[in-house]
């Protein structure tokens, strides 16, 4: 069993949803991001999802775009991101650690060292957004080689052939993209994700995770009803932004933001045991 | 005999594949979200181009809005200067809106219309393929919205200015190099958003499949005619076709038509800048490597951790770190040759056109002359050679004076 396969079992079992920060490493500097990993599993993160920087980050709107700039204006690479990761194993070896990004760097790298350096730092699934199952063959077998789990995106465009698709390709979670749109972006139906989600389970039998426009407790507590794991990014990155000089502070409001949102979970999880028993 | 193998070789040519592959390169690199949006452009795309009624009126467009067919025109006088090759411009600067951009968006354009979208988004670098966006959606009523990089708005601000006549929104792109590459970003994150009612006309032959495939046959008509009225004023086929390459929609859009004619050499010229050498280029064929940029697999300009480089070019058309899949694959099976030319070659082959022939091309057209009248000056008098003379220079009146210390 992965890290990502038994943090769900113990959740499952504990009919709780995992809560999922999303960071950029190296933002706003290389020192930075491994004391604040530390500091999100100790407000409640179940599994750290961890960005690579990248150049054209088409995906992500413009909070992550500024994260990923702060990053790069430090010249962070891939391996500078594995080797954040084997310094968080060094205190850490529980923690689930996911890296998101694009695929070019880890194209550049070699699809089979790169699937043995990040097994070697630690890492347990990588989240490539730009490559969809169609094209990710190779990716796939390197990565079943160092036991990586390949996490895959579904969208509320995605039809059920090819959210078959995604579920035979992906490993660990799915990822379930709440909105037309980039990271960071508004307006976030809460109810129609509900359907989707519940649709999608019919076709899916690994955990269903949800991201994308998750902003406050609230909305994660509400999403938390009916998905697996609740993936919260722009908002806490937010924060770095707000505290690019003073990440002492931004450490502890990021705790704050996400202690709040462990609570909320925790307290949906407590009531729906109650209604059911 | 050696022809004949050759000719087997390339009859075979039917890419990209099913999925949108040349070779390795090309595919579909995008988020979940767009992959059935592009899937249904794809059905789309594969039915209307075989359909009798819309071919008929994307050929009607092509006369009597752009003015097709784009003359030939054998420029003696430059030829016989250089004393080679019989030189021909493919006149495609005579074309509405002075650019070849607008055979591809009066096709996309159609298509838009009749999958029922309201809405056109682009990406433009020298503002050429936003003008002909445009355009088209000014024509058929469209809403337009095209991006921008900061610092193109600031080079090319006349093409801002005709795109807002033209009734689009031109939003500038401050993010990354606030240019070409960072427009297109903008655009498929718009794309992403806005999908149910919005049409992304992609300029080039980059991009997700089907992309690079229905750019490049909506260009194809600049080969098509070449070949034709090649034949008619010379009874033979051209022994080399040239065209400059950005994205590279204009040379693959006279190549096509000539890739089973395998004793015609094709030349497709980057952007060497301020030379290879310097770093300071846009030439991924030349000097780059494979990577995935923009939906494809391609040639890039990148550095060794995997982040795209900053480009340098005078002209803000050629200024992009990828190239079209197509060409990639052209390149690595030996079909087309690619080399580059600096912007001071480029700025001698804008003024030699000029002077000599009384024809101001685009700058990005200028490099494909710079390398034309090298090549022509290889060859003898009873050889000719194409050269798309993809766009008309009025654009760049204000860079070529600045860089030349004129004031306008």
């Amino acid at each position: 069993m992965s890290r990502i396969s038994d943090c769900f079992a113990q959740l499952r079992q504990q009919g709780r949803t995992a809560l999922v920060p999303y960071v950029t490493a190296g933002d706003p500097e290389p020192s930075e991001t491994v004391p604040l990993m530390h500091a999100m599993v100790t407000a409640g993160a179940d599994i750290i999802e961890l960005g690579v920087p990248f150049s054209d980050p088409m995906a992500d709107g413009p909070v992550i775009q500024k994260a990923t700039e702060r990053a790069l204006a430090h010249d962070v690479s891939l391996t500078d991101v594995l080797r954040m990761v084997t310094e968080f194993r060094q205190q850490d070896d529980a923690t689930p650690v996911v890296l998101m990004g694009y695929l070019n760097p880890v194209e550049v790298m070699g699809y089979a060292k790169f699937a043995k350096a990040a097994a070697q730092a630690g890492v347990d699934g990588v989240l490539t957004v730009d490559l969809p199952p169609e094209e990710a063959g190779d990716v796939i077998s390197a990565f079943r080689q160092t036991h990586l789990d390949p996490i895959f995106l579904l969208a509320p465009t995605t039809d059920d052939e090819r959210t078959r698709t995604v579920a035979n390709a992906a490993g660990g979670f799915v990822y379930y993209v709440s909105l037309k749109g980039v990271t960071g972006a508004a307006n976030l139906d809460v109810q129609a994700v509900g359907e989707k989600v519940a649709h999608i389970r019919n076709l899916v039998d690994i955990p269903v995770g949800v991201g994308f426009g998750i902003k406050d407790a609230k909305t994660a507590a509400a999403v938390s009803r009916f998905a697996d794991a609740v993936v919260v990014g722009s908002a806490l990155v937010r924060q770095i932004e707000q505290h690019v000089n003073s990440m002492k502070q931004g450490r502890i409001e990021i705790g704050k933001l996400l202690g709040e949102m462990r609570q909320a979970l925790d307290d949906v999880q407590s009531v729906e045991q109650v209604q059911h028993s | 005999m050696e022809h004949a193998k050759t000719e087997t070789h390339s009859e075979d040519y039917a890419l990209p594949d099913e999925r949108g592959h040349f070779g390795p390169y090309g595919g579909m690199f995008v988020a979940e979200t767009l992959m059935v949006p592009l899937q249904e452009l794809r059905d789309a795309y594969q039915r209307y181009i075989q359909d009798a009624d819309f071919q008929r009126e994307l050929d009607l467009d092509l006369q009597n809005y752009v003015g097709r067919p784009s003359p030939l025109y054998l420029a003696s006088r430059w030829s016989d200067e250089i004393g080679g090759a019989r030189i021909y411009l493919k006149r495609e600067d005579l074309n509405h809106t002075g650019a070849h951009k607008v055979n591809n968006t009066v096709g996309q354009a159609l298509l838009a219309k009749r999958m029922g979208k309201t809405r056109i988004i682009a990406e433009t670098g020298a503002g050429q393929h936003g003008v002909a966006s445009a355009t088209v959606a000014a024509r058929l009523g469209l809403e337009c919205v095209v991006y921008m990089g900061a610092e193109d708005i600031e080079r090319q601000a006349q093409n801002v200015y005709r795109m807002k006549l033209l009734g689009a929104t031109v939003v500038p792109v401050e993010s990354g190099s606030r240019t070409l590459k960072d427009a297109l970003n903008e655009a498929m994150r718009d794309w992403v958003t806005n999908v149910d009612n919005t049409f992304y006309i992609i300029g080039t032959v980059a991009g997700p499949h089907p992309y690079p495939a229905m750019v490049r046959d909506f260009q194809a008509v600049i080969g098509r005619e070449a070949r034709q009225q090649i034949l008619a004023v010379s009874g033979r086929l051209p022994d080399a076709l040239v065209a400059c390459v950005g994205g590279g929609s204009n040379a693959i859009g006279l190549f096509y038509p000539f890739i089973n004619d395998a004793d015609v050499s094709m030349y497709g010229v980057e952007a060497a800048g301020n030379g290879l050498e310097t770093g300071e280029h846009a030439a991924p064929l030349c000097a780059g490597r494979p990577g995935v940029l923009h939906g494809n697999r391609t040639y890039l300009m990148e550095d060794n951790n995997g982040q795209i480089q900053h480009t340098h070019s005078v002209s803000a058309g050629l200024d992009y770190p990828g190239v079209g899949p197509e060409h990639a694959w052209l390149k690595d099976s030996g079909r087309a040759n690619y080399v580059a030319v600096t912007d001071a070659e480029a700025l001698q082959g804008f003024h030699d056109l000029t002077r000599i022939e009384g024809i101001i091309p685009a700058l990005e057209s200028s490099h494909a002359l710079a390398y034309a009248a090298k090549l022509a000056a290889t060859m003898s008098p009873e050889q000719s050679l194409i050269v798309n003379l993809s766009g008309r220079g009025d654009k760049d009146m204000h860079t070529v004076a600045v860089r030349e210390g004129i004031e306008v």
